[in-house]
């Protein structure tokens, strides 16, 4: 029994400060340098403070305090608003409540906080490998929690997170119930922060050499495929993204998007169906196999065969999509379009525009100027490679006669230019190329690592032709993949190389759980929610009937919980010694002395031996026996028997 | 109105239907529970993280919100089984004086297979006690009660409750237990008149005042030797008495009270009665008392005492609690 305090305990604070370092961990690498270290500094000051019983901070101190970190915060990001600023005032803010922080009230709101900066993790990753992290966070912050609620006397750090994991354990059917029938509604319901999807890779809508080469050193995945029928061969699988036309002599841009009816196609094949799942890149391209027929509903289509979703992609998304990889298409083409494809600037590049015209004056058609041009890149010692040299002033004259190394775009980029300056119209494609089959869950995962970029000349009577230049200096590349194209000395990303196969077989595993988790955790849209209600059999996957479903199921789930809760509340089974005294007080009850209330098994044995004094023997050593039995030292078996056996044959 | 309501309520959904024998046992229909400020302030926290899930298209922002939402309705069925199936018996309860405060002893036994944490004993929103009750086991808390009249003392609705193990519920339950404390009459603080030894002998008084035995005590005078100073009862805050002694053994002391003037209210006799009781024993004299159609003879200890201040407190109230009891 202890007096109720509501001032916190070292031990209190101790874990509080754990939970919180654990949840704002994750945000250090993201967060300004000075804004971690003060935060951190607060906090073990905080701990100081708690251990010598110092004074806490007073409330001008703080308040200036946090008037210079606010200011800080403005110089660091331009803005106390937005994702990431925001998060750094939360984050310091939890730092300088830290210091004054006095009772348990406080220290519960100081964890509250906690799970509000569990979310803000979740703005910028929501992995399996987070999503577990976060976990344990949650584990150590409720834990911490209980700590506060016990007032009387410590609590083992065991039992503790014991009874943490017990109430998370016990929550998740409600919350398994409640993920998936509680109402979604899409977002977002107001405007987001500018900053909100900063810093997620893909392609862009320009293309400068090194551009492509950097996004090949991420592994991330750009988008998983399922293909209905067994998957094509990867040297067919060209994945259309951003179609660049205008040319600087360096960069390529693409064209204002307009969204158009579909493009004629002419196909001379069967088509290909299969299910994308993209992951956010914050744009509206959509990939889909050269030469998409059809384009999902949320999306449209242009002249050049983008497909563009109606808003940035900002979450994963799924769409149906059926392709034909043998096609004709832009036969005749508008002549202003043709116009369109022949443009470049005339200072830079000198060498190389004096090159191509030369092939024009040679040459007798454009399948041979074309043939001319993939010839020099097979012939003349080009290399393939992650790490290209800096280019100049005249990058195509430097790549094409100096430097000879590139990448993807370096040939992608030099080749249309050739094209152009020798009067064939050119355009460049920039997409992902192969993928990387997963058998164990049939799919196939397409990775930034796998960014390319080629090129579509028009040719009279057939139209625009695919033609990969890097397929003539690395045909590896596109039959089987970046990692046995580019040399082994190449830094490319460790789950793309080929080296280790029992690696490639766990990450395959582990991918194929990733997609698990992003199909039914992560991209459990309303669309998908209503889609997968509906295969449950509910009629209308309307709000009323989820929010019917939603109380009857998580009714039910309670019921249940709370069966098995009270159950274990079960009546302990009876100490043997404490028995026999009762059925010794209950013999004697009859007799018309029952033991009062307060009474002591003592004072009520003095007042038995003076009512009845014949008695007064067994009534002694029943009693003396009973009191070293329960309360004394003596815990024998052979004293217990005795006890019951005096009581048996004790009669008043 | 309001007491009306109040009365309805602690008849019917309380079941408080006046002092109950023996031990209460906590049962379903007598533990109520409802959400605390914290809980609120839990759900407004709730509903910032699915608006912010929302908004950001945040799956595991709707996992962790919906998982601490779950988690705060299995704390609500953790708590009421903290409270469920104790039995709350009265414990030992120690007499007091009439203007202090009496201390219940509340005995919580706990025979389930779980252990209870936090629970917490209170009455009238006093500051509550906390007690951890291990399985098989028994946790006493003491609940104080004013006590500012002389007779028998009732604690009345003593609560008990718990919030454990997150603090977003407050579970209770009411109990009246048969519990009752005696309080002795308020003993007298004004400098009283020493007190008048008397003799069955006859004789003490002609042996006049002197260093030998015991007589009585008297209002200290500085000229007192501090041999002489009674300081067990200044101890006790009687003030500085002196002892008086007389050249005679087998002194006795007859605390009578026709002796007290008749301008004397009930109450004022009984305070003082009180008070020479006290100060009689702590002088070590043996003493007897005197009420009317009550006799208590010359005697000494600390049974006698309180046998003594009990008749004071019950004096003319014994009729009237048995009758209750009865």
């Amino acid at each position: 029994m202890q007096k109720p305090l509501n001032l916190l305990s070292l031990r209190n604070i101790s874990w509080l400060l754990l939970a919180l370092a654990m949840v704002a961990a994750p945000h250090v690498e993201r967060l300004p340098l000075w804004v971690s270290i003060s935060t951190g500094v607060l906090g073990l000051w905080r701990l100081y403070i708690a251990q010598r019983r110092l004074p806490l901070f007073s409330k001008w101190l703080l308040f200036s305090m946090l008037s210079a970190g606010t200011a800080g915060i403005y110089l660091s990001y331009g803005s106390v608003f937005g994702r990431d600023a925001g998060v750094a005032l939360l984050v310091l803010l939890i730092g300088l409540k830290l210091m004054e922080m006095n009772s348990l009230r406080d220290a519960v709101l100081m964890l509250f906080l906690g799970y509000f900066l569990v979310i803000t993790n979740f703005l910028y990753s929501q992995t399996i490998l987070a999503g577990l992290y976060m976990l344990l966070v949650v584990l150590a912050i409720t834990a911490a929690w209980i700590s506060c609620n016990r007032p009387s006397g410590a609590y083992p750090a065991k039992d503790m997170l014991h009874l943490a994991g017990t109430l998370l354990i016990q929550a998740v059917p409600l919350m398994v119930v409640l993920f998936l029938l509680f109402p979604r509604v899409q977002g977002p319901l107001w405007g987001l922060p500018q900053d909100a999807y900063s810093g997620i890779t893909g392609l862009s809508d320009t293309m400068s050499p090194g551009s492509l080469s950097e996004l090949s050193l991420s592994d991330a995945v750009a988008f998983r495929v399922k293909f209905d029928d067994p998957a094509p061969k990867a040297s067919t699988l060209y994945w259309r993204g951003p179609v660049l036309w205008r040319f600087n002599g360096r960069t390529w841009f693409a064209r204002r998007y307009e969204v158009s009816k579909p493009p004629e196609l002419q196909a001379l094949d069967k088509p290909l169906r299969y299910t994308v799942t993209l992951e956010p890149h914050n744009m509206n391209w959509l990939f889909a196999l050269d030469m998409p027929g059809t384009f999902p509903p949320q999306a449209g289509i242009t002249l050049d065969f983008q497909i563009l979703s109606n808003a940035p992609v900002r979450n994963r998304m799924r769409y149906e999509m059926s392709s034909y990889l043998k096609y004709q298409t832009g036969a005749d083409e508008d002549p202003a379009e043709l116009r369109r494809a022949l443009q470049f600037p005339r200072v830079p590049n000198p060498r190389a525009r004096e090159l191509a015209q030369s092939w024009r004056r040679s040459a007798d058609n454009n399948a041979a100027i074309i043939n001319q041009a993939l010839n020099l890149f097979r012939n003349d010692k080009f290399y393939y490679t992650l790490l290209p040299p800096l280019l100049g002033e005249h990058p195509v004259d430097e790549f094409l006669f100096d430097t000879k190394r590139g990448f993807c775009e370096h040939y992608a980029s030099s080749f249309a230019f050739l094209m152009r300056a020798a009067g064939i119209p050119a355009r460049i494609v920039t997409g992902y190329q192969g993928g990387e089959l997963n058998a164990i869950g049939d799919y196939m995962i397409v990775r930034q690592a796998d960014a390319h970029a080629w090129v579509e000349v028009w040719l009279k009577e057939r139209g625009w032709v695919r033609i990969d230049p890097t397929a003539a200096v690395s045909p590896l590349r596109v039959e089987a993949g970046i990692a046995a194209a580019v040399p082994a000395t190449d830094p490319l990303p460790l789950l793309v190389r080929q080296d280790y196969p029992w690696l490639r077989q766990a990450r395959f595993v582990w991918d194929a759980m990733a997609n698990n988790w992003n199909q039914w955790v992560l991209g459990y849209t309303p669309q998908r929610q209503a889609q997968f209600l509906t295969q449950l059999g509910m009629s209308e996957a309307t709000w009323q009937n989820m929010a019917i479903a939603l109380l009857v199921v998580a009714g039910l789930v309670v019921l249940v919980l709370a069966g098995i809760i009270l159950w274990r509340l079960r009546t302990a089974p009876r100490d043997p010694v404490q028995k026999a005294y009762r059925k010794f007080c209950g013999k004697l009850a009859k007799d018309g002395l029952a033991r009062r209330p307060a009474e002591g098994p003592q004072d009520y044995a003095l007042r038995l031996a003076q009512t009845k004094p014949q008695q007064a023997e067994p009534i002694c050593s029943i009693s003396e026996l009973y009191i070293a039995l329960r309360y004394g030292t003596l815990s024998d078996k052979l004293a217990v028997k005795r006890l019951q056996l005096l009581v048996s044959e004790f009669e008043p | 109105m309001k007491l009306a309501i109040e009365n309805y309520l602690n008849r019917w959904l309380f079941r408080l239907k006046g002092p109950e024998a023996g031990p209460v046992v906590l049962s379903q229909r007598r533990v109520f529970i409802l959400p605390t400020r914290q809980g609120l302030l839990f759900g407004a926290l709730l509903l910032l993280l699915l608006t912010g899930s929302i908004n950001y298209n945040l799956s595991l922002g709707y996992v962790l919100t919906f998982l601490l939402a779950a988690m705060g309705i299995i704390s609500m069925l953790h708590a009421f089984r903290n409270m469920l199936g104790l039995h709350v018996r009265p414990g030992k309860t120690d007499p007091v004086f009439a203007g202090e405060h009496a201390s219940f002893a509340v005995c919580v036994d706990n025979h389930r297979t779980l252990p209870r944490y936090a629970i917490a004993v209170t009455r009238d929103k006093q500051v509550p006690v906390f007690c951890d009750v291990a399985q098989n086991a028994t946790a006493t808390a003491e609940v104080s009660v004013a006590a500012p009249r002389r007779g028998w003392l009732r604690p009345g609705r003593i609560t008990l409750y718990t919030r454990f193990p997150l603090g977003l519920f407050h579970a209770w339950s009411y109990v009246e237990l048969d519990s009752r404390c005696l309080v002795y009459p308020r003993p007298d603080s004004s400098k009283l008149p020493p007190l008048k030894p008397q003799s069955d002998t006859g004789a003490s008084f002609e042996a006049g005042q002197g260093n030998d035995d015991f007589s009585g005590l008297r209002p200290h005078q500085p000229s007192d030797s501090p041999r002489h100073i009674a300081w067990k009862a200044a101890a006790r805050d009687y003030g500085l008495l002196t002892k008086q002694f007389i050249g005679r053994a087998d002194t006795e002391l007859w605390l009578d009270w026709n002796d007290l003037p008749a301008s004397l209210e009930d109450e004022s006799k009984l305070s003082r009665l009180c008070r020479w009781v006290l100060d009689a024993e702590a002088a070590g004299i043996s003493y007897g008392l005197r009420l009317p159609g009550k006799e208590l003879s010359l005697a000494y200890g600390e049974q006698h005492r309180h046998n003594c201040l009990e008749a004071l407190a019950l004096f003319g109230l014994q009729d009237v609690e048995d009758a209750k009891t009865a």
